[in-house]
């Protein structure tokens, strides 16, 4: 699929599906993309749509898509509309995306779409939303006109200005000022189709200064259709505002997933996220952080444990603007089977941002020959009062450490099993939602123990 | 029938051979020494009994209770009866002493037809075997050996040891980096567990350890091989002439 021709064509079936929808996605200036604050509002979907079709989809001859083929991702075609109203009809074991005991505002999004038959998002405090993106534009329209759009590249980034064009439906929370949201968002986006479809959520979670709270999102497959998914994520943290965010990958092995996230830190908050990779067809996240003012706390976390011929590729940027803020990330991944992945990990330190202290770590654990593990941490520093730290380590299972376990009697599987737990312990203890840590446990238990 | 029964062994590790024909009975009950110079093969023989992958067995065989050793994968060992206190014991963070020492004894458990030990008698026994070697509790609740001093390591071995109560135990230099309280306490703790079922290959380099824990039978292994056995006069011998006395006689034979 690395064909000029069939690149071009690829695009232009977007442009047609565009074209096609047109007159629903104007919808008479009431869309989310009609609230966007930069650009008159009709034109703002063109542009996004221009620019798109000028960067193209994004090939492996571009440097950041070195190792994610999204051209090949594609070329099994998937259908492009701006998604139907979404279907009252699930299959019976979407329960089973749920986490027992969880008591948390449940948000579910079928292809995309908000749906309240399924939501159930319970009492809010005072000002509080949690919504939709398509109803928050008529609830919310100046939340949106805030926010949406400000922080998600779409001038560079060719697929979230691909996911601007048609930005239609999504995840919607705003938490005001000094409010603090004490059970947890669980929303779970549901790839349900009985066709292959193009699916292009966009989300928008506001804290105001001094606000808290703590979003799972979960994708989470039912089988169905394959679906690829094209998620924007934009996350605005307010001055000391604590916010919590994990993600939670398990399409199931048919489906792709690019999620594109953006959040932008004010002064003296804390940004805490985790992106935990179960499985998938192909799998891209591209995280960026953005602290924008002094005294800024980040902290990125990342576990992913592929296997089959499930392709993971975690992308991340923390680009410190300013000066006294502390960032810390820790991604580890446990390879099996013909998986493959790639941690690419970028620390940016501009220069007046002084006395920042970054720390970057990736550990990768190859458990069989043919999976594959490509990771490269980068540090660009302007400022010279800076403490930073990165590095990159790919092995195996320590053969000192299983023989120890099984010279006590354990099996090789149960050694195995006992020391990725232990190795993933490092992610999993850092998850403050007990029923996601258990879920984890469980998972990492399930694919590698007894 | 003895318990143990080595005949002609030979192992190497990449092109090098390192034991180069050890022949070696231990009965039941018994308590065996090895003594021998650094790099004459002493590590090497407790690892191939204990069945580590990386070194190749040659030549020879090794009957523990009249089966085939050799046949058999370093769990299945363990769960037969066989431990290994390492020389240097392995650090295991993230894994938890009692999380490690609870699916090792419910695996030795299970093999043996036995239920799993309920949590109560689990904790007792911990704290028992726990105080035979003055190590403390709280170092249950620890990722294993992480962070341990040395000594705390090698009483972890006899800890270990006394928890899963096996029939052949090799002790790998337990002495060495121990002060004199210290290898008080462990040698108090391996006498302790002598049972007449119970047999001991105890590895060390220096005759002390052998005052406390008094051998049945000396054995000096020089260059991959036994080359000399007889009573615990043998290690106060040697302690008086030095390795060189031995590894002389060795080249000659
Ligand atoms: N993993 C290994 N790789 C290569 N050589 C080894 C390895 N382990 C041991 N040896 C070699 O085998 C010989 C015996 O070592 P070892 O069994 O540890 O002796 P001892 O315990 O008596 O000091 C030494 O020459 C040592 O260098
Ligand atoms: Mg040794």
């Amino acid at each position: 699929m690395s064909h000029p021709h069939a690149l071009a064509s690829l695009e232009a079936s977007f442009v047609d599906a565009f074209e096609a929808h047109a007159g629903l996605l104007a919808k008479n200036g009431t869309g989310p993309a009609e609230a966007l604050s930069f650009a008159a509002a009709p034109a703002l979907r063109r542009q996004a749509l221009n620019r798109f079709r000028d960067l193209g989809v994004p090939s492996r001859k571009n440097e950041a898509w070195k190792y994610t083929n999204i051209p090949e991702a594609l070329a099994a075609g998937f259908a492009v509309s701006p998604a139907d109203p979404p279907s009252d009809a699930l299959p019976a074991r979407w329960r089973d995306c749920l986490l027992p005991n969880l008591d948390a505002h449940l948000v579910v999004l079928v292809n995309g779409r908000f749906s309240s038959a399924h939501s159930m998002i319970g009492d809010l405090p005072e000002g509080v939303a949690i919504c939709g993106l398509e109803t928050a534009a008529t609830v919310r329209p100046d939340i949106l006109r805030r926010h949406l759009g400000r922080y998600a590249d779409w001038e560079t980034e060719s697929l979230t200005a691909l996911n601007t064009a048609f930005a239609r439906d999504g995840l919607f929370v705003y938490v005001p000022k000094g409010t603090v949201l004490e059970k947890p968002i669980y929303a779970l986006h549901l790839p349900a189709a009985n066709e292959r479809l193009f699916l292009q959520p966009r989300h928008l979670l506001v804290f105001e200064e001094n606000a808290q709270a703590r979003i799972v999102e979960r994708c989470c497959g039912l089988d169905g259709e394959a679906t690829f998914t094209n998620a924007v994520t934009e996350i605005f943290v307010g001055e000391r505002a604590v916010v919590e965010t994990y993600l939670v990958q398990d399409p199931g092995d048919e489906h792709s997933v690019v999620s594109t996230t953006h959040a932008y830190q004010e002064a003296a908050s804390t940004f805490s996220t985790a992106t935990i990779t179960l499985d998938g067809k192909v799998v891209r996240n591209n995280l960026n952080v953005l602290p924008n003012a002094p005294h800024c706390e980040t902290h990125l976390y990342g576990l992913f444990l592929p296997a089959g011929d499930t392709q993971v590729d975690n992308r991340t940027l923390v680009d410190h603007a300013k000066p006294d803020c502390v960032s810390n990330e820790l991604y580890k991944g446990v390879l099996n089977d013909r998986a493959s992945g790639v941690f690419n990990g970028k620390v940016f330190v501009r220069q007046d941002a002084q006395r920042i202290n970054a720390f970057q770590e990736n550990k990768t654990i190859v458990l069989n020959n043919e999976a594959t593990m490509n990771a490269k941490p980068e540090l660009e520093i302007y400022a010279d009062d800076v403490k930073c730290s990165h590095g990159a380590t790919t092995g195996q299972l320590d053969p000192e450490a299983l023989f120890y376990l099984r010279s006590r009697g354990m099996s090789k599987r149960q050694a195995q099993g006992l020391l990725l737990h232990a190795f993933a312990g490092d992610i999993l203890e850092r998850i403050s939602i007990e029923p996601l840590r258990e879920m984890l446990d469980e998972r990492v238990t399930r694919l590698f123990g007894e | 029938m003895a318990l143990l029964e080595i005949n002609n062994l030979h192992a190497r590790i990449e092109e090098q051979n390192i034991l180069k024909g050890v022949d070696l009975t231990v009965g039941a009950g018994e308590v065996h020494a090895i003594m021998g110079p650094n790099g004459s093969g002493k590590s090497t023989f407790a690892a191939v009994l204990a069945g580590r992958e990386e070194f190749e067995v040659t030549d020879g065989d090794v009957l523990y209770e009249g089966n085939d050793l050799l046949d058999m994968e370093p769990d299945e060992r363990a769960l037969e009866g066989v431990f290994l206190a390492f020389q240097y014991p392995v650090e295991l963070p993230g894994v938890s002493m009692n999380n490690f020492l609870r699916q090792a004894l419910n695996q030795q458990r299970e093999h043996r037809g036995e239920e799993p030990l309920p949590a109560g008698a689990f904790l007792k026994r911990m704290r028992e075997c726990a105080a035979l070697v003055s190590l403390d509790p709280q170092l249950m609740s620890r990722s294993v050996n992480d962070g341990f001093s040395g000594g705390e390591k090698k009483r972890n071995e006899i800890f270990q040891l006394a928890m899963l109560e096996p029939r052949l135990a090799i002790l790998d230099e337990t002495d060495s980096g121990l002060d004199i309280d210290a290898l008080r306490i462990v040698a108090d703790g391996v006498n302790a567990l002598r049972r007449s079922d119970r047999s001991f290959v105890v590895i060390t380099h220096y005759q002390r350890l052998l005052n406390y824990i008094v051998p049945d039978v000396v054995h000096v292994m020089a260059d991959g091989r036994i080359v000399r056995s007889g009573d615990k006069s043998l290690a106060l011998e040697l302690e008086e002439k030095g390795y060189d006395w031995i590894r002389e006689e060795a080249v000659a034979a």
